[in-house]
């Protein structure tokens, strides 16, 4: 720039001393980054007093148990990022598989079968996107109605029985759900130590990518963030909205949707209870991965890692012994400290908190 | 010659007639107040300039040009643009992006089209130098001053010939000042501001016309310096029938 253009004014960093954010500042402050530093310790520590953690077989099985929570993760974070939530993630998995289930054993094939599940899941979430977006109502009256009648639908339609007789598809369904790359064969050309990712990982990291991407490089992700930062402002500049918020709870359907038909091929059978209580691993993945419930922060790699988190604190727990119904103890607690943690970096201070109520109750 | 020109607009919703044969014309860096009690029709008016209503009758120019709007995007693309009172910015986003908020420049074709970051930047930190405003395009307006917060306003009309200034909900005194503060700057880049308020000195303080309208028609269309406050007071309650 030509120096006359600055001449009558000081630079700003002359005066702070204040340096424009650099990646590397803004790595350390971001609770994605924190929680991966969380995630690499625990695991080391898990590692160092159970050798089995670290084995191909068991990095195998983590992988593929958060990967649907990872998926659906992806979905919640979009419509977290707006301000919303979305609690009928794990109803509407409910519904895919016993919608899937049925085509399947009516002997439909398998493609039919998947369509039909992923159209009922994104029904629900065009019915949960008009309401919030076009109607005004409140995500969560909404997403909560939502979470109810999906999950009747599904037990209706099952008849309340367990689907299992797939019929001629039902090897390709299974196919699906138990793929794995590296094979885990003997005679792969992979050495041994190598895990055997299922089809649900890759799918959950293709997925990955592909928000990681929008969020990063479309105006779609940008307006997403607008939304969630001031909606009247996305507004007023002419971003579409309602459109936009629509579309978000289209797509934490269509995860979920996804995630059903995995978990569905993985098994294969469906069951209308698929999914139940899932919404609340999901939302706490999404917000222990850093995104905020009041909107306008939140990342498609925070998503993914803060599921891996909950999945490695459960494994964790399994592995030293403690009786698993202390896991939603513990957490429950991993999500408040997630939470505070994220308050502290944008200037919450617990200390000045702690300092403060000491304070005023020896003042009264 | 002016810059917007409403010639006889109207507008009625079914049997009720909002606005009535409002002419009002704009010059270039011109700033009119535009004054009215609740339900007079400031707003109607506001949203057909803006492009949300259609006009039932009557005709728009820009630059004498007649253009019509259908939606808002066609009034922002001539370069009329609503700004609200507490800046409206999205804080979790840059500078740059707040800037460009709605109108992201992108490469590429098609559905493959991403956002070209690097032109945005580029070209926010043109308006802010510009603007002799030491806000930096790549930080967050969550982090920025009052002043910083008022360039990124700016910068983000400076495309507009023509802006109109609306009240949200009730803003601090220090707000009200940086936004009064704001008018003039843009009225000293020739843009042509409408400024929709009830608070009378704000109105007093900044604009070169009053505009008055009650029940629908326009009563008043004075140069401020030749009326007071008691006047538009008058006019907007009905004591004072027109002037």
């Amino acid at each position: 720039m030509p120096p006359e253009a600055t001449a009558d004014h000081a630079r700003i960093s002359d005066v702070t001393g204040i340096a424009e954010r650099t990646l590397a500042r803004k790595i350390l402050a971001s609770q994605p980054f924190w929680v991966t530093v969380a995630l690499l310790a625990l695991s080391v520590v898990v590692g160092l007093y159970q050798p089995s953690f670290f084995t191909a077989q068991n990095v195998g099985n983590i992988t593929r148990n958060f990967a649907p929570f990872g998926i659906m993760a992806l979905g919640m974070t979009c419509v977290i990022i707006t301000g919303g939530i979305d609690l009928s993630v794990g109803s509407i998995m409910g519904l895919v598989a016993i919608v899937a289930g049925l085509f399947l054993t009516w002997h439909y094939p398998w493609y039919v079968a998947f369509a039909m599940g992923m159209l009922a899941g994104l029904a629900c979430g065009a019915v949960n996107g008009f309401f919030v977006a076009y109607v005004g109502m409140s995500s969560f009256v909404v997403t909560l109605g939502m979470m109810s009648i999906a999950r009747s639908l599904a037990v209706v339609f099952s008849g309340n029985q367990m689907l299992y007789q797939f019929g001629p598809d039902a090897p390709i369904v299974k196919a699906i759900g138990q793929w794995k790359f590296p094979s885990g064969h003997p005679e792969s050309i992979f050495p041994h130590w190598v895990p055997a990712f299922s089809s649900h990982f890759w799918v959950m990291v293709i997925l990955a990518f592909l928000v990681g991407y929008v969020f990063n490089f479309k105006s779609w992700g940008k307006h997403l963030f607008a939304i969630g930062g001031n909606e009247q402002a996305a507004r007023m500049t002419g971003v579409n909205v309602d459109a936009i918020k629509f579309q978000a709870y289209v797509f934490s359907a269509f995860c979920a949707s996804v995630a059903a038909l995995l978990i569905l091929g993985y098994a294969g059978s469906a069951i209308n209870a698929l999914g139940q209580t899932y919404e609340l691993r999901v939302i706490a993945a999404t917000v222990i991965g850093g995104a905020n419930l009041m909107g306008g922060s939140g990342s498609a790699y925070g998503a993914v890692v803060g599921s891996a988190l909950l999945e490695v604190i459960r494994n964790a727990l399994l592995m030293a012994g403690i009786d698993s119904n202390w896991q939603g103890a513990f957490v429950g607690a991993f999500i408040i400290l997630a939470v505070l943690i994220g308050m502290e970096r944008s200037g919450f201070s617990f200390k000045e908190l702690l300092r403060h109520m000491f304070r005023s109750g020896k003042g009264r | 010659m002016s810059l917007l020109r409403l010639k006889d607009v109207s507008k009625s919703f079914g049997a009720i007639e909002a606005l009535r044969g409002i002419d009002l014309e704009i010059a270039p860096g011109e700033v009119v107040g535009l004054m009215g009690d609740n339900g007079a029709g400031k707003s109607t008016l506001v949203k057909i300039i803006a492009g949300n209503f259609t006009a039932s009758g009557g005709s728009i120019e820009l630059e004498g040009r007649p253009v019509e709007f259908l939606r808002p995007i066609d009034a922002r693309q001539v370069g009329i643009e609503v700004v609200y009172q507490d800046l409206a910015l999205a804080d979790n986003l840059t500078a740059a992006e707040n800037v460009f908020l709605g109108r992201e420049l992108k490469k590429g074709w098609g559905p493959f089209a991403t956002l070209d970051k690097n032109a945005m930047v580029a070209r926010s930190g043109e308006l802010f130098e510009e603007l002799k405003s030491e806000t930096r395009p790549r930080d967050l307006v969550r982090k920025m001053s009052g002043g910083q917060r008022q360039a990124v306003a700016i910068a983000r009309t400076r495309l507009s010939k023509a802006l109109m200034d609306e009240p949200t909900a009730a803003i601090s005194v220090r707000q009200v000042a940086e936004v009064l503060n704001l008018i003039r700057r843009m009225k000293a880049q020739g843009v042509a501001v409408i400024l929709i308020s009830h608070r009378m000195p704000d109105v007093f303080e900044v604009c070169d016309r009053i505009v008055v309208v009650r029940r629908g028609s326009k009563v008043a269309d004075k140069p401020t310096a030749s009326t007071s406050p008691e006047e538009i007071t008058g006019l907007i309650t009905g004591a004072i029938h027109a002037a």
